[in-house]
């Protein structure tokens, strides 16, 4: 099974766009959108959603309030700002979590001298197997203010890695969540290939470095893109070189094609709507192919 | 008065309105950037950066001799950071959050915290305005304790301007939490629009004040104004779709520089903030 | 000696769980009494994070000396090493039995380091 994740340490330079062209290119592939803060891939594949699960992860404090005896304990020992004091006038304070900043640490918990902090599991999102004209596809939500969550994305990613192996699907396509900390290591560590979408900006550059330092220190062998390249002919350039040097391969440049746009807002792959960037992307999917033939078979990723 | 600029999704706009937005604002004002772990706004303002200091997080370091072996640490440890084994104990200071039970809970005060570098802290000016960033070290996972950090820098007088992650998870409500006004970034299309619905859900839930800056609009298509329309979101700004400003950006260059007309249109954004902000 | 394999049913002809941290259950067999009991892991299936650590550590307080499971990944694998206990991460796609039959037999080979990539939370 060969899985491809498209990454970008910034947002908004195209990911989505080329994994729903690469799912279209590949005929059948199991898709997963691991962007799960802000997953925009149903919008362009129209899945039909088949299964809907929540999705738990750690605990959150709740005091009681009818058992606070207004000590204070909890908000001394919080070290995440997660608790407000509501003054009472002749009363002692009442404490209240504000559940939002809350870690789930439960040092509150443990402390509190009445025992007055419940520590319920947390709903944190969920996630969804649907169908597609591409192929299955499995994707997710983090509910608003959740934790960044990694855990999500292993979820997805394992999800679709299940699917791959019980229909027999010889490639995984997966949207990644821009930035380099923990939802990208935990949708790119042991993939058979990355691939970095840059746009020829002074920041792309700046952020694509530091993902190509990610990609590096878990060794995953990687392409790179340029989209948008008439932005800056120059920096499209200077990206190009750095890329070799930085031993990722260079896949191509994808033109600035106010298609994209049309097609986002079609509802389909750019590469189904046609155009020049359709015609750029198309082979920048055959130069992954074909970095990809030379690579062996991942290693299993722990589950 | 703390402004935030934030996105449902990133490349939306924000770093360019943020810190455009600093550039034309009266002083006293200050700028921090927010979005640990792709901070770009020094790319366009050019601060001159005069300290960096490293930023750690505590995890725990047990004294051995002092430890019994009780385990009490390792059932308190919701993260799995520290484990205990007969007489071992092992601690995995990249999963520690820091939250300190482990040394509250342990009976023969065997447990004191180390500090672990996670990121660093870039002090300096712009426009004779304090400029303030954080980085995340490539490889960490953990954003709000250093975004925090940052924000120990806003201003009690004046405007600070906060440009933040992407998204609607926790590095952005630490980013936006106990802020004046929020100014929400929204590309003018159809991710644009389902980005937006959802910072829009989140400052909801927050509770925050906040109004919206249409990015790269085009005259087709009115999506995104329709909604804020709808849904009496103000529309701070209305950013036309400009070749040149993609190009001007494509350098590093604020807009408000080089680009015709765009000074005016962010003169005008920095009236409507402060007069939503004095409306609320 | 008490013997552990990470599985996905509750008896002797489940099929060994690929996962170790997150695995369904774990079937800890001693030699001595020649019996077996199981215990559910459920309770690891939702941590946030560290799930291989925390079965580590139920593995040591429970006494196991071996392991065997599919995968291993470096946090876990550390964790049970410093608590002397023998990791056996080969076991994918037997039962239970069979691979208890194996490790009598002498035809596992223990391993000497993480056989996957560390995951993130």
């Amino acid at each position: 099974m060969k899985e491809v994740v498209v990454i970008s340490g910034k947002g908004g330079t195209g990911k989505t766009s080329l994994a729903a062209s690469f799912a279209y290119l590949n005929g059948t592939s199991v898709i997963a959108d691991c962007d799960v803060d802000a997953p925009d891939l149903y919008l362009v594949l129209s899945p039909e959603i088949k299964r809907l699960e929540p999705f738990k992860s750690g605990r959150v404090a709740v005091i009681r309030k009818d058992d606070c005896i207004g000590c204070g304990t909890c908000m001394d020992k919080c070290r995440f700002d997660a608790v407000r004091e509501i003054r009472r006038i002749g009363r002692e304070s009442l404490f209240v979590i504000d559940s939002f900043s809350c870690e789930g640490c439960g040092v509150c918990v443990r402390l509190c001298p009445q025992d007055a902090v419940d520590f319920p599991g947390r709903i944190c999102g969920e996630w969804m197997v649907s169908e597609t004209r591409y192929g299955p596809m499995v994707h997710a939500r983090l509910a608003i203010g959740a934790e960044n969550s990694g855990k999500l994305v292993s979820i997805v990613r394992n999800e679709a890695h299940r699917i791959a192996e019980d229909l027999n699907i010889s490639c995984v396509i997966i949207d990644g969540p821009p930035g380099i900390a923990c939802p990208v290591i935990a949708s790119i560590t042991g993939a058979s290939m990355v691939l970095i979408v840059v746009e020829p900006t002074l920041s792309g550059v700046h952020d694509m470095e530091r993902v190509i330092t990610l990609t590096e220190h878990f060794k995953i062998p990687t392409c790179l893109c340029i989209n948008k390249w008439e932005l800056n002919p120059q920096i499209a350039g200077e990206i190009k070189r750095g890329a070799k040097s930085a031993g990722a391969t260079f896949a191509g440049m994808i033109s600035y094609d106010s298609s994209v746009t049309a097609a986002q807002n079609k509802g389909i792959p750019v590469v189904e709507y046609g155009g020049p960037a359709a015609q750029d992307i198309r082979k920048v999917w055959q130069n992954i192919e074909k970095r990809m033939e030379s690579i062996e078979a991942p290693a299993a990723i722990e589950a | 008065m703390i402004v935030a600029v934030a996105s449902g999704k990133g490349g939306t706009g924000k770093t360019t309105i943020a810190s455009n937005l600093a550039v034309c604002l009266p002083r006293p004002k200050r700028l921090l950037d927010c979005d640990v772990e792709e901070p770009n706004c020094h790319i366009f303002l050019n601060p001159e950066i005069d300290t960096t200091e490293r930023f750690t997080l505590p995890f725990p370091i047990v004294d051995e001799t002092r430890c019994n072996g009780c385990g009490e640490c390792s059932v308190m440890c919701r993260y799995n950071a520290i484990v205990t084994l007969q007489s071992k104990h092992l601690v995995f200071p990249e999963l520690c959050h820091g939250c300190g039970g482990c040394v509250e809970v342990c009976p023969e005060n065997a447990i004191t915290e180390g500090q672990r570098e996670i990121g660093s802290i870039h002090t300096g000016t712009h426009d004779h305005a304090l400029f303030v960033q954080g980085l995340l070290d490539v490889g960490q996972a953990l954003c709000p304790p250093l975004i925090y950090a940052v924000k120990r820098h806003t201003a009690t007088n004046g405007i600070t301007v906060i440009d933040c992650p992407p998204g609607t998870s926790c590095p952005v409500i630490a980013a936006v939490k106990k802020c004046d006004y929020v100014v929400l970034v929204a590309e003018s299309s159809t991710f644009g629009l389902h980005d937006l619905r959802l910072a829009v859900d989140t400052m909801r839930k927050l509770n925050l004040n906040f109004g919206v800056v249409i990015n790269r609009v085009s005259s087709a298509d009115r999506q995104v104004a329709e909604f804020c329309r709808n849904e009496q979101i103000p529309v701070l700004l209305e950013i036309p779709e400009d070749r040149k400003a993609a190009e001007a950006y494509s350098r590093g260059q604020l807009l408000v520089d080089v680009v015709p007309g765009f000074r005016e249109l962010f003169d005008r954004l920095c009236e409507r903030i402060l007069a939503e902000f004095h409306h609320s | 000696m008490k013997i552990s394999i990470s599985s996905q049913g509750w008896d002797l002809d489940s099929l060994v769980d690929p996962r170790f941290g997150r695995a369904a259950q774990f079937l800890i067999y001693d030699t001595e009494a020649s019996s077996f009991e199981v215990i559910s892991n459920s309770q690891n299936l939702n941590a946030t994070q560290g799930a291989g650590i925390k079965a580590a550590e139920i593995m040591s307080h429970r006494g196991v000396r071996v392991l065997i499971t599919g995968h291993c990944g470096p946090k876990a694998f550390n964790t049970l090493k410093t608590a002397g206990i023998e990791v056996i991460s080969s076991a994918e796609g037997l039962t239970v039995a069979q691979a208890l039959d194996k490790y009598k037999s002498g035809q596992f080979t223990t391993s000497n380091s993480p056989d996957v990539k560390g995951h993130w939370k």
